[in-house]
């Protein structure tokens, strides 16, 4: 494919690079190919039950917010390659800094669907250990995320690790002060990170060319960062992007930045209604490179058994869906004195007042209403 | 009079305001063709373009930065934060500069910027949504804070607060954002009265000082204390910075005990400030020590356990309790 570059265009799709089209072809894409050389037909179907096992994620947890068991929950819809795609890129060691929108990266982390949806049921501020998990807890705070990435890069590089970070952010986000800074240190202490912007096109109601003129790959060029401008609705594309970004920041040599372009499909939140701010037809020209459809054509046409791999994406769905119900239907409410739990790391006195009162105000309306039987 | 809610008062007097000054623009993430994520500029950037009604790139330090700029051109912007957790990002140009460019240039330079921003809990959402952060903003010299607690004090002081030339914070409880109420649109308010407080409900045994979200909550708790003859005033605040010590010294001489109650926590909020300089002013006429109910002083918690983080009419009352001497005071002497 050539790569072409029209400025007058910035929400262009044309100019990423792209290995799979929409149809399920794949072209020669020399920036990519011999980074993904490794990859066979079993990778690929792999890949294809991930995506699938995402996007039921996400159908789940809209469905559960439905019902009242979530408060609330960030659809992913859309964006399966740009996250399974990056997620499956990593290794053990490398350290994720999120947005609010990573389940299918954190689904690659194997965090277990209780600690996923504690924070979207509004039982707990947040799901899981970072440290069990080598990833941070879920950011709403646009952007502040990055500069976390940087630091934790800058130690990696202090401590001669050979681990890296990546941190994920939206296109919205890339006008956030932070996500300017962060660049700055990572390229200031050529820090192990990868910035990885999924451009979903949105940012709630905001198209990005509200966020930026230009390419946002562009931008991080100007800050000194080798960047990868991809299809970011094509999971071989975005494995081997972000397998190329790693390898570069392991090299000592400086962050890296990648744009996957893609689509947010859903809502914003289950709390958001776009039919108020966006076309109908847009969805529908996104409908059309759907992450899904081409794999699936993709590996018909290397004969595959088609079949086969979607009855085995229906057995793997179904299980996910089974354990999110069991998760959700296990999980107890929070305890009140969570509420004065791990303010701080060691015992606060005034604090502990508040703690002891509250519990004995509490014990003293059980005794009244138990008096007033 | 017309029947609105409060976010249609807010709505309104947004209208107003741009119809009578065409200097005042609105800007914010969303607030376009979303009308903003509570609708509170529904259909404003419809009827008046989008060089007045700004959907502006998400960096709320650069929103408010920007609207600083227009200011010092002569526009008189009205920035929306999406939520209360979303402000601190823009604290510096709030603290460093919208508050300090009048005393910095002398007078010369004034900056009519008014920041919006929905505030406080109850709606069970996710962290960083339901933040209470009136204390930082009051207590930064150059800056003034008010909180509407009803429609029609949303309407007129949201236009009061756009025509000061001081910048004004202007912190809309979320969570009243649906009740309804009688707004006259054409009251012509008395100069100055922005900044005074207002009392609620008259009473002779306790003062209750709430403001925003709680002085709805304040009132029932004193309907509740009254049926147990307990006859308390309520005081709506609603301005946080300057505080209306006539208003609140006058019924505290009256009463001799006084509850104050906010959604933020205790440590240097704005009870604290209440407390300090009523018994200042007061001492002598005290029957009790200033009471204080409010949030715990902790990060907002996750929604399952934010009703047990807010002051509801139970605690207020088991703190009108408390300052009456009255049963054993359940949270103890010092709540
Ligand atoms: C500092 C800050 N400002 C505003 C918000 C409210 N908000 C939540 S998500 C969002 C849009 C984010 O868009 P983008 O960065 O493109 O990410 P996406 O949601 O598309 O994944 C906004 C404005 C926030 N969470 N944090
Ligand atoms: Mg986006």
């Amino acid at each position: 494919m050539s790569i072409t570059f029209d400025s007058s265009t910035p929400e262009g799709t044309e100019d990423y690079l792209q290995v799979l089209a929409p149809d399920g072809t794949r072209h020669p894409c020399p920036e990519l190919d011999h980074w993904v050389e490794d990859l066979g037909i079993q990778d690929l179907e792999n890949l294809y039950i991930d995506m699938a096992c995402i996007r039921r994620l996400d159908t789940e947890g809209t469905a559960l917010q439905r019902q009242g068991e979530l408060g609330l929950w960030a659809p992913l819809l859309g964006q399966e390659a740009a996250q399974i795609g990056s997620g499956r890129a990593l290794e053990h060691d490398d350290f994720i800094f999120p947005s609010y929108r990573e389940h299918g990266v954190a689904y690659c982390r194997g965090i277990d669907p209780h600690d996923l949806l504690r924070m979207w049921r509004g039982a707990a501020p947040s799901g899981w250990n970072p440290y069990e998990v080598n990833m941070a807890n879920q950011q709403i705070v646009i952007g502040a995320q990055t500069l976390h990435a940087a630091g934790y890069a800058m130690g990696l590089k202090f401590d001669g690790s050979n681990a890296a970070a990546i941190t994920y952010f939206g296109d919205g986000a890339t006008s956030q002060g932070d996500v300017s800074e962060a660049m700055v240190f990572a390229a200031s202490y050529q820090a192990p990170v990868v910035f990885f912007c999924q451009n979903n096109h949105w940012a709630i109601s905001e198209p990005v060319t509200r966020q930026t003129a230009g390419y946002i790959a562009d931008r991080a060029k100007g800050f000194g960062l080798a960047t990868w401008r991809v299809d970011g609705n094509d999971v071989i594309a975005v494995l081997a992007a972000t397998r190329a970004a790693l390898a570069h920041v392991r090299t000592g040599t400086g962050p890296a930045f990648i744009e996957a372009v893609t689509y947010r499909m859903g809502a914003h939140t289950t709390a958001d209604d776009p039919t108020r701010y966006r076309d109908a037809l847009e969805l529908e020209e996104w409908a059309a490179k759907d992450p899904l459809d081409r794999v699936a054509a993709h590996l018909d046409s290397l004969g595959a058994d088609l079949e086969a791999l979607k009855e085995r994406a229906q057995q793997a769905t179904d299980d996910m869906a089974a354990g999110l119900r069991e998760a959700i239907t296990t999980m107890p409410d929070p305890e009140v004195d969570d509420l004065f739990a791990h303010v701080y790391s060691h015992p606060h006195p005034w604090l502990e007042e508040q703690r002891e009162n509250y519990a004995n105000y509490l014990a003293g309306f059980a005794e009244n209403a138990e008096a007033s039987k | 009079m017309k029947t609105l809610t409060f976010s249609q008062a807010l709505n309104t007097s947004l209208r107003d305001s741009m119809e009578h000054d065409a200097k005042v623009v609105l800007m914010g993430e969303d607030i376009g063709k979303l009308g903003g994520v509570f609708r509170i500029t529904d259909g404003l950037q419809k009827d008046f373009g989008e060089h007045r009604v700004i959907d502006t790139p998400l960096a709320e330090s650069g929103i408010v930065g920007a609207a600083i700029g227009l200011a010092f051109r002569g526009y008189r912007p009205v920035v929306e934060i999406q939520f209360d957790g979303f402000v601190y990002p823009a604290f510096d140009q709030i603290v460093s500069q919208l508050a300090k460019m009048h005393f910095r240039s002398r007078g010369n330079v004034k900056l009519p910027v008014t920041i919006r921003i929905p505030f406080g809990g109850g709606i069970g959402s996710p962290e960083h949504h339901s933040e209470s952060p009136e204390a930082y903003f009051a207590h930064t010299a150059g800056l003034r804070v008010v909180s509407p607690s009803n429609p029609q004090d949303a309407y007129t002081m949201l236009a009061q607060a756009i025509a000061d030339d001081d910048p004004v914070i202007f912190l809309e409880p979320k969570r009243r954002y649906h009740v309804r109420g009688e707004v006259d649109t054409d009251l012509v308010p008395e100069p100055g009265s922005l900044y005074r407080a207002k009392v609620a409900r008259e009473g002779a045994d306790l003062t209750l000082i709430a403001y925003g979200p709680l002085v709805k909550t304040a009132l029932d708790a004193a309907d509740a204390a009254a049926e147990e003859g307990i006859d308390i005033e309520v005081i709506d605040l609603r301005s946080i910075e300057p505080v209306d010590f006539a208003t609140l010294s006058a019924s505290v001489r009256k009463t001799g005990r006084v509850v104050i109650t906010h959604e933020a926590g205790k440590f240097a909020g704005v009870g604290a400030e209440l407390a300090a300089s009523l018994t200042e002013r007061c001492f002598d006429h005290l029957d009790h020590a200033p009471v204080r109910v409010t949030g715990f002083d902790i990060p907002y918690p996750p929604a399952k356990l934010e009703n047990h983080h807010l002051p509801d009419l139970d605690r207020i009352l088991d703190g009108v309790d408390r300052a009456m001497r009255r049963n054993a005071p359940l949270l103890g002497e010092d709540g």
